[in-house]
């Protein structure tokens, strides 16, 4: 018989022995263990330095190897502006909620989108406020019930979802963006080429790469871990198609 | 031949390596770990492939693969 190789093991980019503090079928902890794993594909897990947004991904402090810092509600983009000029050599990313980055941050996401600044967006789209208690976020679907739409989202009164990738796409500067999702072992794959993708842009000095990630929050949604998989792709899948959305390193090619 | 070990304290029961596995070798068992979760285990340790897709999917990385 021949020896038995170890194909897949636990990424050294979360703490060993840790249980992450997200909810149970949770893709925070999916992307978080994907960001680990991209950045030691690329041999660079000692340079990686995250800022992270307020809100849930603030539990990941907890859970990755890193170096990290914690912005102040949305500033995730203006932080890391600052911490990759400062040190350019280091890996930087942001990991922003849809609260986070679409809500309260939207002025310094666009401003450091729009310049073109060379790090690393990683936007985990849930369409609700998840660590507040399930509120509504600007991603939120129509019709979907939060703590603050408790008859669902009604457009005359909160307006319409808003499609991230889609807006930071209208901008020139941005290098990369692609859209992803968790829900199968297949797109899970995906994603983290995505981010590893993203990963070797910054590398090479390319400028702003968004990956945004489409994932489910059964906690908030009130649904059971598959349920929740099933609403992502009926519901959520519809309102946020998967894709690139801009690839400026494959138009060169 | 193929096999998976999980880690039984970091399983949250999401059954997403249920659902994930193409031949079926893991199931949410009866037993519950120190946090009061039903951890998976695995059914038919002999029908298990080593394809990993359970380990890729695992959001708490609780699955480890060898084949």
């Amino acid at each position: 018989m021949a020896e038995e190789k170890k194909v897949y093991t636990r990424t050294k980019g979360i703490i060993e022995g840790a249980v992450s503090g997200f909810c149970p079928g949770c893709m925070h902890s999916t992307v978080h263990k994907l960001i680990g794993e991209a950045a030691e594909e690329l041999g660079a897990l000692d340079k990686l330095v995250r800022v992270e947004g307020v809100g849930c991904c603030g539990l990941g402090q907890f859970y990755v190897t890193c170096d990290e810092t914690i912005a102040a509600h949305g500033r995730a983009g203006a932080v890391a502006t600052g911490v990759k000029r400062s040190s350019p050599d280091s890996l930087v990313y942001t990991y922003q909620g849809d609260g986070d980055l679409a809500a309260i941050g939207l002025a310094e996401t666009m401003s450091a989108a729009n310049r073109g600044e060379n790090f690393t967006v990683i936007f985990v789209n849930n369409g609700i406020y998840g660590m507040t208690g399930g509120q509504m976020a600007p991603t939120t679907l129509v019709g979907m019930k939060s703590t603050t739409t408790p008859k669902g989202r009604d457009p005359e009164e909160h307006g319409y979802p808003m499609h991230m990738s889609e807006i930071i796409n209208q901008l020139t500067a941005p290098y990369y963006i692609e859209r992803v999702s968790c829900d199968t072992a297949q797109h899970v794959i995906k994603a983290r080429k995505a981010i590893k993708k993203a990963f070797q842009y910054q590398l090479e000095g390319r400028g702003y790469c968004l990956v945004e990630i489409v994932t489910s929050c059964p906690t908030n949604w009130g649904l059971d871990t598959l349920k929740s998989l099933d609403f992502l792709r009926d519901k959520m899948f519809t309102e946020y198609p998967l894709g690139v959305f801009r690839d400026k390193g494959a138009e060169e090619k | 031949m193929a096999r998976i070990e999980i880690n039984a304290e970091a399983c949250k029961s999401c059954s997403y390596c249920v659902l994930a596995c193409p031949t079926k070798t893991i199931e949410i068992g009866k037993e519950v770990n120190s946090k009061g979760y039903l951890y998976a285990q695995q059914v038919n340790p002999d029908k298990c492939i080593g394809c990993a897709m359970c380990g890729h999917i695992c959001p708490e990385s609780a699955i480890e693969v060898w084949k």
